[in-house]
This record gives C-alpha cells, structure tokens and sequence, in this order.
C-alpha cells in the first residue's frame, strides 16, 4: 500500500520514482485491458516453455523410434508422434525456443535499423531523404515472403539466414513510420527550442525525435510478430528456414502436410501453436496501442 | 424552443484519487445569441465544448443531458454525430496549429472542408476557398493556400481555422479562444466576419449561434450577448455582457483586475489568490 | 552599449521576402517591443536573430557579435528565447526535469540538481512540479516551464515571443510579474514581440510598430499614455486597442 502510494505519487521526489511511477501506471492500465492481459499471459507462457523446455518435454526432440511411427493423440503422446517417431509434444516445446529466438533477433536487428534510417531521413530531409526513401521504397515493393525467398535463396538454407532475410524485409515499414513521425516533429518548437540550447542534430535526433517515434514503434512490432512468425513458419514450410531435424513449427507443419488427411495431428499441432502465439502477440499488441497511444494517455 | 439545452453536464478524468469532474454539472440555454464563456485556465471551458461535439475521448466520460435542435446528442450514433459535426455544429479548437494535418497544404484542408458538405466542381472550390481566406483578412490568399500549418504565422493558423470552420455553414459555433493571436484590428475583422453570419438569416434556418471561449474579458464583453463565468467546473456567475463590469463574484472581479490597462502605471498587477475558492 | 542591433535587414523564406529593411537598437537592460499585425513578420525577426530562419541579409549582432545563419553554440549562452506557443514548445514526453536539465548537459555544466531547483523557483512553480509531464499542466504553468528553461544558462538577452497572448489573464498577469520581476533582478534584456498594447504598456520602455514586414514606427511607451503616434497604421492601431477612449 505505501509502495503504491509512492508509486502513484502526483508530484515524485526523484528521477528514478518519476520513471518507476511511470512505469507501474502503464502496467496498471495493461492489466485493466483484458485482451492484452490474455496476450501477455501467452506471451509469458512462450519465454517460459522456452526456458524451461527441457525440463516440460517428456522426451527429446530429436529422438527417432520408427517403431511408433504416427501414433495417435493420446495420454503417452499427448500430441502423438510423427513420421520417424519423435514426441510432436516435445517437438512442440523445443520449437517455441526456435520461434522466440526468431522473434527477438528479428525484432532486434530490424526494428532500430528501421527507426533510424527513417529518423535520420524525415529529420534532415531534402536530399538524404530522397535517397533513404528511394531505398526503403525498392524494399518495400517487393512483396515480403518473395523477398524473403530471394535472400534466404540466395544466402543458403538456414535458421540464422532466415532470420536475416526476414530483418531485411521488414525494417522498411518500421522506417516509414518513423519518417512519417520525425517529419512533423522536426517542425515543432520544442525541437526549434531544443536547437537554440545548442544542441547538435544527433543529439536531437536520439534525445527528441526518437522517444515520440517509440511507441507507435513497439506497437507496430508487436503486431508485426504475428507476421514475422508466420513468414519464418512459411520459409520452414518451403525448406528454407530452419533445416531438419531442428523443431521449428513451419518446418513440422511441412513434414506433416502429406499425411494431412489420415493423421491430422502431424500438421494440425505445430500449426495450433503458431496460431495461439500469433494471436498472443496481436492482442498484446492492441493493448498496447490502447495504453501508449499518446493520444489516449493523459491526465 | 432553444436551439440548445444543456442539463447538468459533467465531465470526469480518471485520476489516482478517483474520477475527478473537470465539467461539473453545468447547466444552460442557448437560443439565436452569441453566449460567452469566461474563466481562467483550467477551469473547463474547452471541455464542455468538446463535451457539446462528443469529442472527450476515453478515459473521460460525458454525463447529462444536451438537446441541439431538438435532438439528444447523447443518443446519436456515432455516423450522425460526424455528420452533425462540421455541418451543423462546428469548432475552432484552441491550438490550431496542432489541429491543423502537419503534411497537407492549408488550402486542401480548407477545400477538403468544404467537399465534405457540398459537391462543388474544383473551379469553384478554389474560388469559395480564397473568397474565405480573404474574408478572414489574410493578405494573400494564393500563397498562404499553398503553405503547410508550419509555416504559418500564429495569427495566421487562427484565421486558417476559421476559415475551415465558417466554410460548410454551420448553425452553431463554438469558437474557443478564437483571436487570442491576433492583433486588434485583424480580430475585430474577424469577430465582425463571425458576427455579420450570426445575423445573416438569410440562410433557409435563419443565422448562426455562437459560442465563443475566452479569457479575454473586455472581447468577450464587446462581442456578446450574455456571459458565463466558469471556476473549477462550475459556472460561478451569469450575466449580460453588458453588467460585466457589475460583476458581484469575487473571482469575476479578481479576474477583471488582471487585466492590464493602456495606460498602465502599477507596478505588479494584482493576481489571483487560487486558495480562496479553487476546489483543486 | 546595445544589446542587440538590426541594421537594413531583409528576411525571406524559400525566396519570399517577408521582412523588409529592419534597422533597430536594442540597449543594455531595455525592455523593446515589438507590436503589429499578424503575419507581418514580429516572430521572423527573432528567429533571424537566433539563426532559425536562416535567409537573411543585412548587418545584425547580438552583444557586439555578429550572427551567423543558424543556431549558435556559444549564442546560446547569452541569448535565449521563448515560442510564442506553450503547447508546442515543450516536448511532450518529457518531464519538466528533463526539459530544465538538457541546456545544462549541452554545455556540460554541473551542479544540475541544484540549478534546476533555484529556476524552478525563479519561475514561481514549486517542487511538485519537477517530474510532471506537460500534459499534466495548464497552459500558464507550461509556459513558466518554457520561461525557466530559457533561463537556464543564465542569458544576458532574451527574445519573447507572445509570451502571454495564450494565456488567461490571471496567468498573464503572473508571468509578466514574474518578467519584470526578473529583469530587475538580473538586468535582463528583452526584446518582447506581442500583439497586446496593454502588454507593452506595463512592461516595456519603447516599442517599433510593424506593418507589412516593415518597421513604421519607433516610439517610447509613454505614446501609449497620450497617443501620439506619427504613423497612421499606429495611430490605427491605438485606436483601435481602445486607446484615447475609454475602456473600462
Ligand atoms: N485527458 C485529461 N485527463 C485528465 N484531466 C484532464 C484531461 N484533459 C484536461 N484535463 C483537465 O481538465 C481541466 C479543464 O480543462 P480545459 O481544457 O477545459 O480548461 P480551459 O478552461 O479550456 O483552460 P484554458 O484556458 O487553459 O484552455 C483542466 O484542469 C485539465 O487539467
Ligand atoms: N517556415 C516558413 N516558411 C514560409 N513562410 C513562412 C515561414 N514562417 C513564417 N512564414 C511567413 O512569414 C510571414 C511572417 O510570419 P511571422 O510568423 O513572422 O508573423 P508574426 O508577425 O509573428 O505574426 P503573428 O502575430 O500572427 O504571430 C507570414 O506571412 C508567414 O506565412
Ligand atoms: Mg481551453
Ligand atoms: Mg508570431
């Protein structure tokens, strides 16, 4: 209770109470949000069964027993067992390793590329803008999942060329965004304030603009990552993504597709979690928007 | 029958504390009349006109009753509200120049008003445009039209404001803090524009009715009918423009004491002692 | 010695000239003001002077330097302004700390906590305004925010712009308090633009009367006491801020 009430405090004492306070309000206001709640509790689940996979799997991933080739659901195999007899379940585990370490690195390399090359290209403008966006544009013509193909193609088969292919095309949205926002910050008076101070355009450009490019930032990522799945799910699919017998769920939907009518579960399981995941991520996403939007906020 | 009625209007924001009224509990009537509403910052006038438009966004929430022509706004569905809005009621807000599209010329927006509401060929829409520029006495329509909100100067982006605003016609104004970039003889211009459409009933419904928001008490004094004077939500005193200046509330008169003179030969002015009757 | 000084200054943007031929001098501890139409260029000239609006020709110092075409480091420290918009001056997701704390880091000086403390009660807010955002801050308060940072690293000359026109008039009446009370203090230069001849009249000692991106007057503010004024558009404009008559 005292901790909330210092918290909450209207008027905070230090610096460190001010972001603490701020952080608990929007935590607060999370939590108040339902369907974020849901994304955040699936979310939590992903990380953990991550964490701890090897501890939830009854068996490794891995592991071939042809003598129990495509056994059913049931209560030794909860999610039965593929082609060559591995556990789907523990498969299934394994896998959310797989995609978190996809979804971080993506969300890693391409979402500050995106955020700076679109700061830096809105807040000068004129030429370095026309050259920035000349770029971003030819990126973000070309449809994403062929564009991932080119690279992953091109780079060889593989979980970390996956990755980089799908950084590579995503960081162009991020950085229409960002360009779009530092335009109209870059007119406004507290940066004209901020110049006067003598301050230096990368100083502005890191102390002003990207702070009011973050929050649609994070919101669009995490709505992102639903897709960013889905594409690292379809390179697996078409076998340029993560290489057998590495359990990654696009990968395991592909292996399972020719039994898709006589053994539904091959496929249907590892398709089953990319959906649950994916929908994690939109709702948190939305949460977010509600709760960051700076339009909503405010006393 | 009044063209407006507004019963026991609140506003409240979600606070630490609990839900805080900002708007609380209001009551008033407007007919054909321009109604000023004074108070200092903060008091909550701009939020009983966003409240009349149904533009508080939640967290707040609107409670109470307000009739316009006739009909419930509370119970409009959120179509017909946009197209009350702008048509039939419409707002200058108080900072234009955030209200103003950053990326988009001030003319398209100006004619992008306009289209809303009447289908017009282009020929025209630039004609009607400049024709409003000008009546907000901007010296140079044709080039201030090609300028982005950024570029124009602070009295400018009231008067683009305006214009957009006065362009559909509407039937009620609420008008907050209008002029309060603007020199005196450009706002008297302009105030004569907004008076000469609330006297202009040649219009199939008559003229406009206004209400206009400020803190400019001799203004507001000049160009009104009748006066609310708002404190912390409340409205503390009502008047005709007129008896302004036999204003018996102590915080009208603390108010009025702010103000400077011409010939001003004080050395501090006075200000206001909040304590004595601010709620917050 | 002048503080500032203008001579036959032409101002454009994107080749329009907006101001034409601008020649005043601004001395030690005067307060100046400039009044006139909307849009006539007050606001230009001050953003020339601190290098935001870089087209211009003409001679033009600030404390016996010349300036130059864009912000200046070491001007900086001894010229400061404030917008004439307290809702767009502050950034908006900063707190009034951050916002008094970035001159100082700028310029690497030190004692931050202490000097941010002494402006904010220079400026009349107190402690429990230091880590709110601006939203959570009326209009008067945001611009004393604005006041106190332009203060931060303690100029000689400061440049307002409508430092009160959207303010209510008891806010007013306390920021211009606090202006006065501060240029007494620390023998402050203002250079004051305002649309407002009430403004003028408690605040400043001589005025230039603007029309049109041109200088059409130069008079002392004792003209607003008897109105005489040379210029017809000043003389207009007197008249019609209520001067000569009565107005209340
Ligand atoms: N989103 C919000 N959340 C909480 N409180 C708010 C919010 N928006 C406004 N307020 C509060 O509502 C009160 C009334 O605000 P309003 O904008 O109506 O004032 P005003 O009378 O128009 O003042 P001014 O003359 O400064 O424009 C203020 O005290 C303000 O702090
Ligand atoms: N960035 C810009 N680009 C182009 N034109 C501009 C720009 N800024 C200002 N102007 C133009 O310069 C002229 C003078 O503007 P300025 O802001 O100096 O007027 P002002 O005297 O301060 O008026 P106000 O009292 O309305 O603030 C206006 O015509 C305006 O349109
Ligand atoms: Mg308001
Ligand atoms: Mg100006």
């Amino acid at each position: 209770m005292q901790l909330q009430a210092w918290l909450l405090d209207d008027s905070p004492a230090s610096r460190g109470q001010a972001a603490a306070g701020r952080a608990y309000r929007v935590s607060l206001d999370l939590m108040r949000n339902p369907l974020a709640l849901v994304g955040m509790l699936i979310i939590l689940l992903l990380i953990l069964t991550a964490a701890l996979a090897p501890w939830i799997a009854p068996e490794t991933p891995v592991g071939q027993d042809l003598t129990r080739r495509l056994v059913p659901p049931s209560s030794e195999h909860w999610m039965g067992t593929d082609q060559l007899g591995r556990d789907i379940f523990s498969r299934v585990i394994y896998g959310a390793r797989v995609t978190l370490l996809i979804v971080a690195l993506v969300a890693v390399i391409s979402a500050p590329l995106g955020l700076l090359i679109g700061a830096v290209s809105g807040y000068f403008g004129g030429w370095t803008d026309r050259i920035l966006m000349g770029m971003t544009d030819v990126f973000l013509s070309m449809p994403k999942l062929v564009l991932a193909l080119a690279f992953a193609a091109a780079l060889g088969p593989g979980i970390e060329n996956a990755i980089i292919a799908i950084a590579i095309t995503t960081w162009p949205a991020y950085a229409r965004i960002a360009r779009a926002e530092a335009l109209t910050i870059r007119n406004t008076e507290f940066v004209a304030a901020t110049r006067l101070l003598g301050a230096s355009h990368t100083r502005i450009i890191t102390r002003q603009v990207l702070p009011l490019c973050t929050s649609s930032m994070i919101i669009r990522v995490t709505l992102d990552m639903a897709g960013i799945i889905l594409t690292a799910a379809g390179l697996g699919f078409l076998g340029l993504g993560a290489q057998p017998p590495l359990p990654e769920w696009g990968a395991m939907i592909s292996s399972g597709r020719s039994f898709i009518f006589d053994q539904w579960w091959v496929a249907t399981m590892p398709g089953f979690a990319i959906i649950v995941v994916s929908l994690g991520f939109c709702f948190l996403g939305d949460g977010l928007r509600d709760v960051l939007d700076p339009k909503s906020e405010g006393k | 029958m009044a063209l407006l009625s507004v019963e026991d209007l609140r506003v409240s924001f979600p606070s630490p504390q609990g839900r805080v009224n900002v708007v609380d509990g209001i009551s008033f009537e407007l007919g054909q009349e321009r109604l000023g509403i004074v108070g200092e910052s903060g008091s909550g006038k701009s939020m009983t006109g966003r409240a009349l438009l149904r533009l508080i966004r939640p967290p707040g929430r609107v409670e109470g009753r307000m009739r316009f022509e006739g009909q419930d706004l509370a119970a409009l569905s959120e179509r017909q509200m946009r197209a009350l809005r702008g048509a039939r009621i419409s707002m200058i807000m108080q900072d234009p120049r955030y209200s103003l599209n950053p990326v988009m010329t001030v003319g398209t927006q100006i004619a992008e008003a306009l289209r809303v509401h009447e289908h017009l060929p282009r020929r025209e829409v630039r004609a009607r445009v400049r024709q409003m520029l000008d009546s907000v006495r901007i010296t140079d329509p044709d080039r201030v039209a090609g300028l982005y909100a950024h570029e124009l100067s602070g009295g400018m982006g009231q008067r683009v404001m305006i214009a957009m605003m006065l362009i559909p016609r509407p039937r009620l104004l609420i008008a907050d803090e209008p002029t309060s970039a603007l020199d005196v003889s450009v706002q008297a211009d302009v105030l004569r524009l907004i008076d000469d459409l609330v006297r202009d009933r040649s219009t199939a419904d008559g003229g406009m009715a206004l209400i206009l928001i400020s803190h400019d008490l001799p203004l507001v004094a000049r160009y009104c009918d009748r006066i609310l004077v708002m404190n912390a939500g409340r409205i503390v005193e009502s008047c005709a423009a007129s008896d302004l200046h036999l204003a018996s509330h102590p915080y009208t008169r603390g108010l009025l004491a702010a103000v400077p003179k011409m010939n001003e030969t004080r050395a501090e002015l006075p200000v206001m002692d909040r304590s004595a009757w601010a709620g917050t | 010695m002048t503080a500032i000084s203008l001579g036959n200054v032409d101002i454009g943007y994107g080749g329009q000239r907006v101001v034409e031929a601008v020649t005043f001098d601004v001395a030690r501890g005067e307060s100046f003001a400039l009044v006139g139409e909307s849009g006539s260029g007050k606001s230009t000239v001050l953003k020339a002077l601190v290098g935001l609006a870089p087209e211009w020709s003409g001679k033009m110092s600030v404390l016996g330097r010349s300036c130059v075409h864009r912000p200046d480091r070491d001007l900086a420290r001894r010229c400061q302004m404030v917008f004439q918009d307290p809702y767009g001056s502050l950034h908006p997701r900063k707190t009034v700390d951050a916002v008094l704390s970035e001159p100082l880091t700028i310029h690497g000086i030190g004692g931050q906590d202490a000097r941010v403390e002494r402006a904010l009660s220079d400026v009349g807010l107190d402690r429990r305004f230091r880590f709110r955002y601006p939203h959570q801050m009326s209009g008067g308060q945001r611009q004393r925010v604005a006041i106190a940072r332009a203060l931060m690293l303690e100029p000689e000359v400061m440049l307002l712009d409508e430092p009160t026109s959207a303010l209510d008039v008891s806010v007013q009446a306390e920021i211009l308090n606090l202006l006065k009370r501060l240029r007494a203090e620390r023998g402050l230069t203002y250079l004051m633009v305002t649309h407002n001849l009430p403004v003028v009249s408690f605040l400043c000692d001589r005025m230039a009367v603007m029309n049109k991106g041109k200088i059409v007057e130069i008079a002392a503010t004792k003209a607003l006491h008897d109105g005489r004024f040379t210029d017809p558009y000043s003389k207009a404009l007197y008249a019609a801020s209520g001067g000569g008559g009565s107005t209340e």
